[in-house]
């Protein structure tokens, strides 16, 4: 490619900045979007501004169009990867600016079940959209996750499984939750190719998530709805 | 000289494959999360009951219970060591059925997925993958496969890891991919992709096609995807018996015997020439199935209304092909690129 067709990052005013991390983030561009990150962080932008406006943001874009069937799994990897390449230099700075946190998941694959390309893709849209992510990796019987629900405090708790075998497992999480009065603390997302909203209902989880956009888009509105009822 | 499946091929319009495996064995007590290629050697009885089931419902082939048995997913049992034998154990019991049977039976060697992400986008780099399918490969030909089963692949790279690693192995195979996703693999495979795919191999499957995915609807659109690129390479519908649906806290597929018979039916006539199940799909689905092939004649290719009408409706409006597909995102402008 010619030189002529060069963008220089450092050149574009604010506005053009971000659209174009907007679409540096839709192509996987990792280097870029650290470099535009620092460019803004030098220009003055608060990092919590920085996480919402141009990386939340871009990751929306790459999350509708996985929703619609326009991207696949292997661009949102490289959508991801570069969104981490910004995230690890913000991350510092947001814990010493307060900012304020959008919310926080314990995510894992249940008991039975090794699966976690489904998983790990979750977590990466999660964290795209500025959440915090504690992941408890494959095969997690129900005591791994009492645990983390307990050190970690989190907003939602996600499980995920593969198998039309380890599905019903969700279930016994979820009464576990109810029989020791903690269901209502959290919300509980499940996700999983076999699964549906039917199944959801069923055990009891307050959604089902068909993809990983999807389940973005469900644990923002569950948070929002805290905060409404909070600050009322 | 040819193999088996060629000559079967040739001699024979359609040949029935066969149905689930996993269903069967959590049926016969497997546990979730369990290994079910530890059985070959601590259940042999419970893998050679399986197998019979496939051919005593008529199955003209049938896959060797070794879809985990490579050594990326052998090692989430700490069994990474017992690649070769666990394939070899595994197709060993399926030649002593297929041997005993009184027609001519073909032992499928099947291969799944890593389960691992591959370079540029993942972790997993070519040379390792074909080392792992080599290595099962090796497995299932001592222990007497007549071919390889590729099955289940979502990504273009694994596909052609394990191309290479059957020939390495000086072993014929198939493959199939799950089209899952919109219509499309998880990867974002199209059925007319995947025809370009194989057919630029060097070496190239017997057949290919499509297994798993969603519902037997949307299989038969895959099977119309790569029937309409022309191709003379053998089509493979290895499809779901249904949709899974949670009964009183138990998976159970909604597909009937009935309605599995239809879709091998339909399977033909959008121009399958290896037709079998996938998840959920039990020696009485491939029993009706195996009926219906014989006794029904063959029919003109099905429209996509027709399929949806007996089968149900499809998870998707499109798969990625034709001219209805969404666009990918305009670029807004120039960008200079990395490669």
């Amino acid at each position: 490619m010619s030189q002529e067709d060069d963008i220089i990052l450092s050149e574009l005013d604010d506005e053009e900045l971000v659209q174009q991390m907007f679409d540096d983030l839709y192509d996987g561009l990792r280097e870029e979007i650290e470099e535009a990150v620092g460019i803004l962080l030098e220009r003055g932008w608060a990092p919590y501004d920085v996480l919402t406006k141009a990386l939340v943001g871009g990751m929306t874009i790459v999350g509708a169009d996985f929703r619609d069937g326009i991207l696949f799994v292997p661009e949102v990897l490289l959508a991801a990867n570069a969104m981490k390449g910004g995230m690890a230099i913000l991350k510092p700075l947001l814990a010493e600016t307060g900012a304020p946190r959008v919310g926080k998941m314990v995510i894992g694959t249940v008991k039975g079940d090794i699966h976690d390309i489904g998983k790990n893709l979750v977590g990466m849209m999660m964290e795209g959209a500025g959440f915090e992510i504690v992941d408890l990796g494959i095969n997690n019987p129900v005591e791994n996750y009492l645990e983390a629900l307990e050190t970690e405090e989190p907003d939602i708790l996600g499980m995920s499984a593969l198998l039309t075998t380890t599905m019903p497992y969700m279930k016994v999480v979820i009464d576990t939750l109810i029989e020791q009065g903690k269901r209502d603390d959290y919300v509980v997302l499940v996700g999983g190719a076999p699964l549906n909203e039917e199944f959801g209902r069923a055990i009891g989880a307050d959604a089902y998530c068909r993809d990983a956009a999807v389940a973005v888009e469900t644990a923002k509105d569950f948070m929002h709805r805290k905060h409404n009822r909070v600050s009322a | 000289m040819t193999d088996l499946l060629t000559r079967m091929l040739a001699d024979n319009d359609v040949l029935l494959a066969d149905g689930a495996t996993g269903t069967s064995l959590f049926g016969m007590g497997l546990m979730a999360g369990d290994a079910p290629e530890l059985w070959n050697t601590d259940a042999p009885e419970k893998i050679l009951a399986l197998y019979r089931g496939a051919v005593e419902a008529g199955s003209d082939l049938f896959l060797t219970n070794t879809f985990g048995g490579n050594a990326s997913r052998l090692k989430l049992h700490s069994a990474q060591s017992r690649v070769h034998e666990l394939n070899r154990v595994g197709a060993e019991l399926g030649r002593d059925i297929a041997d005993k049977a009184e027609r001519t039976i073909i032992v499928a060697g099947s291969v799944g997925p890593t389960g691992e992400i591959m370079e540029p986008v993942g972790t997993l780099s070519h040379a390792l993958a074909v080392e792992m399918f080599h290595e099962q490969a090796d497995g299932l030909k001592e222990g007497g496969a007549d071919i390889a089963w590729l099955e289940t692949i979502s990504s273009p790279e694994e596909f052609r890891a394990a191309a290479e690693a059957f020939t390495l192995a000086g072993l014929p195979w198939c493959g199939t991919m799950s089209f899952d996703t919109a219509g499309r693999t998880m990867m974002g495979v199209t059925s007319a992709a995947m025809v370009q795919m194989v057919e630029a191999l060097d070496h190239p499957p017997i057949a290919f096609g499509a297994n798993c995915g969603t519902g037997a609807s949307d299989l038969l659109r895959t099977v119309l995807g790569f029937a309409a690129q022309g191709t003379e390479r053998p089509i493979i519908a290895k499809g779901n018996a249904g949709i899974p649906k949670y009964v009183d806290g138990h998976i159970h597929y909604d597909g009937t015997p009935d309605l599995m018979a239809e879709y091998a039916v339909m399977a033909r006539d959008c121009g399958a020439r290896i037709i079998g199940g996938c998840c959920g799909t039990m020696p009485e689905h491939l029993r009706r199935m195996r009926a219906a092939l014989d006794e029904r004649p063959r029919g003109e290719r099905p429209t996509l209304d027709l399929i949806t009408q007996v089968l149900g409706p499809l998870s998707s409006a499109n798969d990625g092909t034709g001219e209805d597909t969404a666009p990918a995102r305009p670029p807004r402008g120039k960008r200079r690129r990395t490669n």
